[in-house]
């Protein structure tokens, strides 16, 4: 079976330790996390994890079996980057010297829709969101100029079909 | 000494009382019907262990000589009784020795408890004296865990901790209760927990899955039943025994669902698994429609996923979802409670018999019976073998012990040739195949079921590790009977060395002491058995004592167990020597 991006969301209460026992679950299966987000949800008092990971259908289905097997997991789901709308963010930090002597890295700016954050008189500090592979070619054309320090976030995701989970909710708690 | 419900009555606004949270926790046990727990004290739960002295006379404590000891005490407990098998330890290495247990339990779906002291709140995470983070170590092998820092969280999530690990899929609950929240006092108001909202523990069955399995178990010409513990731990025996006598169904068990029906049912044609019985395996692999109930395809059941079942459609019926489609796929999976889920299925089923199939199943008991089973049970080599042991203890008890096994050579042996008439009869080790087992969990089978004889079946290797557990059989009169089978090595990895690594015993021939002298030394009494002129008299001897008793039996050295399917073949492939 091909390995593909899978985008698993997480619906839980919003508990201690819980973070632990659903990493837990990637670890005995070897599967890296490659994005992690936790936040607040459409739902009151109801926490969202998005977890990125790179594997099979058929570990990303036995995997949210386990996460949703957890007691303090109300639902889990997962999907592919086609059915959903995503975003991650990430910062660059540059030396300041480039923004004036390097004109390419302007272009590069303008082409990504990035934004700079701060200039200071050392560094500067560009601001990119947007999809995976427009991060990462930011990052391969600012790469041979030096970037001081890079970050990317975790991803955050909504579904493109129609996933009123609210009510997905209600329903799995009247079963 | 007044109980919490005594003492409202008294309280002006006949609500709530104050009490200190170490008190509070025993309220908690007692709410819960808990009368017997297991554990040793330490510095941080001294304040739960000083309010267990004041109530002696409604909560037994009995102190295990080591936490591991006090887990599979529990263990044993629950099995037997059905309820949650509670034990209680204190924080850093009293904690961290309950781990075997917990993941013991986890894996066999055993509802225990397990509270444990901790450091003070304002010292969590300063690597204070006997502090360790217990609720990070036993995450992965625990149901559920919670660390209560203040005393006013105790009765809620004491309530939660019940009924998280008794309901459902059982398993084990860890509570970590810091210092500071014994000492501090509570209003306490004790309320059950039935429900808790992100926890869904019995899965609705869904009618149409349910008839779509009596279809394929209707139109099968070779149907067949493996059943797991899901049938004991669900209480559906009954159900069980009715689904094969009315479809007329061979039906085999996996050794966590071992006792559900009794050994002699005609339709009970034995043991699945990498030493089960050679029908039972060889047979899988050519049934047209595979029922599986209660069970979760372990690998020592399947051997080789790739080869296991491929000719038969499979019939899941199982509580947890997240066993469907794990390890075998399911073509009709059937989720719910197994009692209920037969129930459903049961006036759906056409009466039926399978003679012609069910005699495939006699042909192959005959052929194992010719190759293994007549020289374990009746040897005519001059060494006991162990299946002459357990015969024996068949004989003497009636089919009627509670037998508990420990992990190895004798626990395979034990599981084939011990006969039962009752339910929740084999206590064992299952998933997690913990040598050290079965003398602690004899311990709490007994207290779980004091009018039962209970006989716990032990190898040299394992009984070494949790013998210091003879302690507590002395200190309170268990009156168990415990005999090992004494071979002077660890015998399944000795086998397996003679097997596979070219009889290169690396580490597995044992130097034992002198068991009797150590029994003697605990005051029990003792007996040591070489010879099988006086094997069925000594047995005998043993099963009628009213006192704890300890047999020693000296077996075959170099004896394997047969049949056997090598480490990741396949069940067709399945070795008679």
């Amino acid at each position: 079976m091909e390995k593909q991006w899978y985008t698993i969301s997480v619906y839980s209460e919003n508990n201690v330790g819980l973070l632990n026992r659903i990493s837990g679950i990637f670890l005995k299966r070897h599967i890296n996390i490659e994005g992690l987000n936790v936040s607040k949800s459409e739902i009151e008092g109801v926490s969202k994890f998005t977890i990125v990971v790179f594997t099979t259908e058929e570990w990303t289905r036995k995997i949210v079996g386990q996460i949703e097997k957890q007691v303090e997991v109300i639902k889990a789901y997962y999907h592919i980057d086609d059915e959903t709308i995503y975003q991650e963010s990430a910062l660059f930090k540059i030396k300041s010297d480039l923004l004036f002597d390097e004109r390419q890295i302007q272009n590069i700016i303008k082409e990504s829709n990035s934004q700079i954050v701060t200039v200071a008189r050392d560094f500067f500090v560009i601001s990119k969101t947007g999809r995976r592979n427009e991060i990462d070619e930011m990052h391969d054309a600012l790469e041979p100029y030096g970037i001081m320090q890079f970050v990317r976030s975790g991803r955050i995701a909504v579904s493109k079909a129609e996933m009123p989970i609210t009510n997905l909710l209600q329903e799995f708690q009247n079963q | 000494m007044e109980t919490v419900k005594a003492l409202k009555k008294k309280h002006k606004n006949n609500s709530t009382i104050k009490i200190s949270g170490a008190e509070a926790i025993i309220h908690c046990l007692l709410e819960e019907g808990v009368d017997l727990i297991y554990g040793y004290p330490g510095g941080a739960i001294m304040p739960v262990y000083d309010e267990l002295y004041k109530f002696q006379d409604k909560l037994t404590h009995i102190l295990a000589r080591h936490e591991q000891g006090a887990t599979h005490a529990a263990q044993g407990y629950a099995r037997v009784s059905g309820k949650v098998g509670v034990a209680m330890a204190t924080s850093g290495p009293g904690a961290t020795n309950l781990v075997t247990g917990l993941a013991d339990a986890q894996i066999d779906s055993t509802p225990i408890v397990c509270i444990t002291g901790q450091v003070a709140r304002h010292l969590l995470g300063s690597d204070a004296f006997q502090e360790t983070d217990i609720v990070g170590i036993s995450t992965p092998v625990t149901k559920w865990n919670y660390q209560i820092t203040r005393a006013s969280e105790i009765p809620k999530i004491m309530a939660k901790a019940f009924y998280i690990a008794k309901s459902g899929r059982p398993g084990p609950v860890l509570i970590d209760i810091t210092k500071n929240a014994q000492f501090d006092e509570l209003d306490f108001v004790y309320e059950k927990c039935t429900g808790v909202r992100s926890y869904k523990p019995y899965p609705k069955p869904d009618l149409k899955s349910i008839e779509a399995a009596a279809k394929l178990i209707n139109d099968a010409k070779k149907p067949y039943i493996v059943w797991g513990q899901g049938i004991i731990l669900g209480e559906a025996e009954a159900e069980l025994k009715k689904l094969i006598e009315k479809a007329g169904i061979p039906a085999a068990w996996t050794i966590m669902g071992e006792s559900a029906i009794p050994t002699d049912h005609p339709l009970n044609v034995g043991m699945v698994g990498m030493h089960g019985n050679y029908g039972p395996n060889v047979l899988t692999n050519e049934c047209d429609v595979l029922v599986a109930i209660g069970m979760r395809f372990d690998d020592r059941v399947t051997g080789s996923l790739d080869t296991y079942a491929k000719q038969a459609k499979v019939v899941h019926f199982e509580i947890d979802p997240a066993e469907i489609n794990k390890n075998v796929k399911a073509h009709v999976a059937v989720l719910g409670n197994a009692k209920q889920t037969l129930n459903l299925l049961l006036p759906m089923i056409k009466e039926n018999d399978h003679a012609t199939w069910k005699a495939e199943f006699d042909k192959k008991y005959q052929i194992e019976y010719d190759t293994v089973i007549k020289n374990d049970i009746t040897p005519s080599k001059e060494g006991l073998t162990m299946g002459e042991v357990i015969e024996q203890i068949n004989i003497a008890s009636e089919n009627k012990a509670v037998i508990v096994t420990d992990v190895g050579q004798h626990q395979m042996v034990a599981c084939r040739y011990a006969k039962f008439k009752q339910s929740k009869s084999n206590i064992t080790s299952g998933g997690l195949g913990t040598m050290g087992f079965a003398l602690p969990a004899a311990i709490g089978a007994k207290m779980g079921a004091m009018d039962r004889e209970v006989v716990a079946i032990i190898g040299d290797g394992g009984y070494q590790m949790t013998i210091q557990e003879l302690g507590v059989i002395f200190q309170h009169n268990v009156p168990v009977k415990i005999v090992v089978l004494n071979n002077d090595h660890l015998g399944m990895v000795r086998q397996w060395q003679e097997l596979f690594f070219e009889s290169r015993y690396a580490s597995t021939v044992m130097v034992n002491p002198d068991f009797v002298k150590i029994a003697e030394g605990y005051h029990i009494k003792s007996n040591r058995v070489s010879e099988r002129a006086a094997l069925k008299d000594a047995v005998e001897e043993m099963i009628a004592s009213k006192d704890p008793y300890f047999l020693e039996v000296k077996v075959e050295k170099e004896d394997n167990v047969f049949p056997m399917i090598p480490s990741g073949a396949s069940v067709s492939d399945i070795r008679l020597k």
